[in-house]
């Protein structure tokens, strides 16, 4: 899945996020992985996916200015793929 | 924020430990004559399970993620099932090490139907010459089974764990088969000087020609084998290993011992690197927080000796452990530098003058230790 800004995504359930000085570490349950989060907005984005529609009204919401829209989008993708956030799942 | 930078704020410590390890007792149905934690008999002052779960409460309020549980032999407990369940019920995954005599058909199916559980069986020699003479006369056998019966439970990937000797160098692929045999994931790690280990590290670290031969393999074999990083002191011979590079003690690691002190990391069981103890007032989260030790460690290091070394910035100066433990000053060289830059300063050392561990658990003099000495002589 490639990241874009109307993608609906959320924390992945096996993930906990650990704030840290320098941003955060998640750690996957599931995969045993550990995976730095380099930058304390990037935590901010991750922990507001869930209350938004998308990850453009996150970004908007959390006061990432647009020009800095690209870099949030590919640190999303980087994130997908490490399966810290995925697309949303509709709870049944 | 770059890889470098990242390690320059590990360097100056986590709020809490990424890593940490947790040695439930010091009793073992083993005596292992490289024991980190000189283990052998239980200490009376041993951690009871009320508060071994109160421990567990301020890690999962600390969000420790992960733990590592070891010994001793920490399934000799017998409320480890106990906490191993409240662990894991608290969102705190477990990696336990165990020699594997214990793990019996019964005991893997329960194994096996436990999430949020890694296990890492020791085995020390690719076969009962290699591993007995080190871990004692049938653990290689003990191993084995283990290994069998988790397999046979469907348990999954588990770890087979080996401390790199002299003579299981020259074994190493075959470790990398067996574990493939049992679909497991293949973990090594540095032989340290600590515990039982101070008194038969000379005889059974590899020779610098060997740390060459680990360094080669794990450039080829290191993307799918665990190391727990701990060979970066062998980066000074080229492109680095996977793994951080930097020592974590104090700063992501810790260890906490069967009685509750907590020690920078599970090779430094002595007092000076002993920061506090759990039953303390503020538990071990004002110990990882606000002891003298664990600040100390977490401001800015002198490269002593190996400043004007132009592989500092690849090996780090190695592990403290190994230097204290040999005798070597903090700030100098790593006892097995690749470069050979302690060699000079510990052939001077004389031998037994080195710090001793504070404690020592040991068994009376046993049949199979006895048998290590009169092969070492040979």
């Amino acid at each position: 899945m490639t990241v874009a800004l109307e993608s609906v995504l959320e924390i992945h359930p096996q993930v906990a996020v650990r704030p840290e000085t320098f941003g955060a570490l998640a750690y996957h349950y599931g995969n045993r992985r550990l995976i730095f989060l380099k930058h304390p907005d990037v935590v901010t984005v991750v922990q507001a996916l869930n209350d938004h529609p998308d990850v453009q009204s996150t970004l908007s919401a959390c006061g990432v200015t647009q020009d800095r829209w690209p870099s949030f989008v590919a640190a999303l993708s980087s994130l997908e793929t490490s399966e810290v956030v995925r697309e949303r799942q509709i709870a049944s | 924020m770059s890889a470098k930078s990242l390690v320059e704020e590990m360097k100056r410590g986590l709020d809490a430990p990424i890593c940490l390890t947790w040695e439930l007792t010091y009793a073992c149905n083993l005596q292992c004559v490289h024991c980190l934690s000189s283990s052998g008999q239980r200490d009376e002052r041993e951690l009871s399970t009320a508060e071994a779960k109160k421990i567990l409460d301020d890690l999962r309020d600390l969000q420790v993620f992960y733990i590592n549980i070891g010994g001793g032999e920490p399934m000799v407990r017998r409320d480890f099932f106990e906490l191993l369940e409240y662990s894991v019920a608290n969102g705190i995954g477990v990696k336990f090490s165990t020699n594997g005599a214990f793990i019996d058909s019964e005991k893997a199916q329960r194994l096996a139907a436990m999430d949020y559980l890694d296990i890492q069986i020791s085995l020390d020699g690719i076969d009962a010459a290699t591993n007995d003479a080190v871990r004692g006369e049938g653990s290689y056998d003990m191993a084995i089974r283990a290994m069998e019966n988790l397999k046979a439970a469907n348990f999954g990937q588990f770890k087979i764990s080996v401390v790199v000797t002299r003579h299981n160098v020259s074994q190493l692929d075959q470790f990398k088969a067996l574990a493939d045999h049992y679909g497991a994931q293949l973990r090594i790690t540095r032989l340290r000087p600590a515990g039982r280990g101070a008194d038969t590290w000379h005889e059974l670290h590899p020779t610098n020609a060997q740390q060459r031969e680990i360094y080669n393999w794990l450039l080829k074999h290191g993307e799918n084998v665990l190391t727990g990083d701990s060979f970066f002191h062998l980066n000074a011979l080229g492109e680095s290993l996977p793994g951080l590079n930097m020592c974590g003690a104090g700063r992501v690691v810790c260890l906490i011992d069967p009685i509750g002190d907590v020690y920078a990391c599970p090779f430094v069981i002595h007092d000076e690197f002993k920061a506090g103890n759990v039953r303390d007032e503020g538990g071990f989260g004002k110990v990882w927080k606000e002891s003298d030790l664990f600040l100390s460690l977490r401001e800015p290091q002198s490269a002593g000796a190996c400043a004007s070394c132009g592989a500092f910035d690849a090996c780090q100066g190695g592990c403290m452990a190994a230097k204290f433990f040999t005798g070597l000053p903090l700030d100098g060289p790593d006892p097995e530098c690749v470069g050979g830059d302690a060699d000079e300063a510990l052939a001077i050392i004389s031998r037994g003058s080195e710090p001793k561990p504070s404690m020592d658990h040991s068994k009376p003099i046993t049949l199979t230790r006895k048998k290590l000495s009169v092969s070492a002589a040979n």
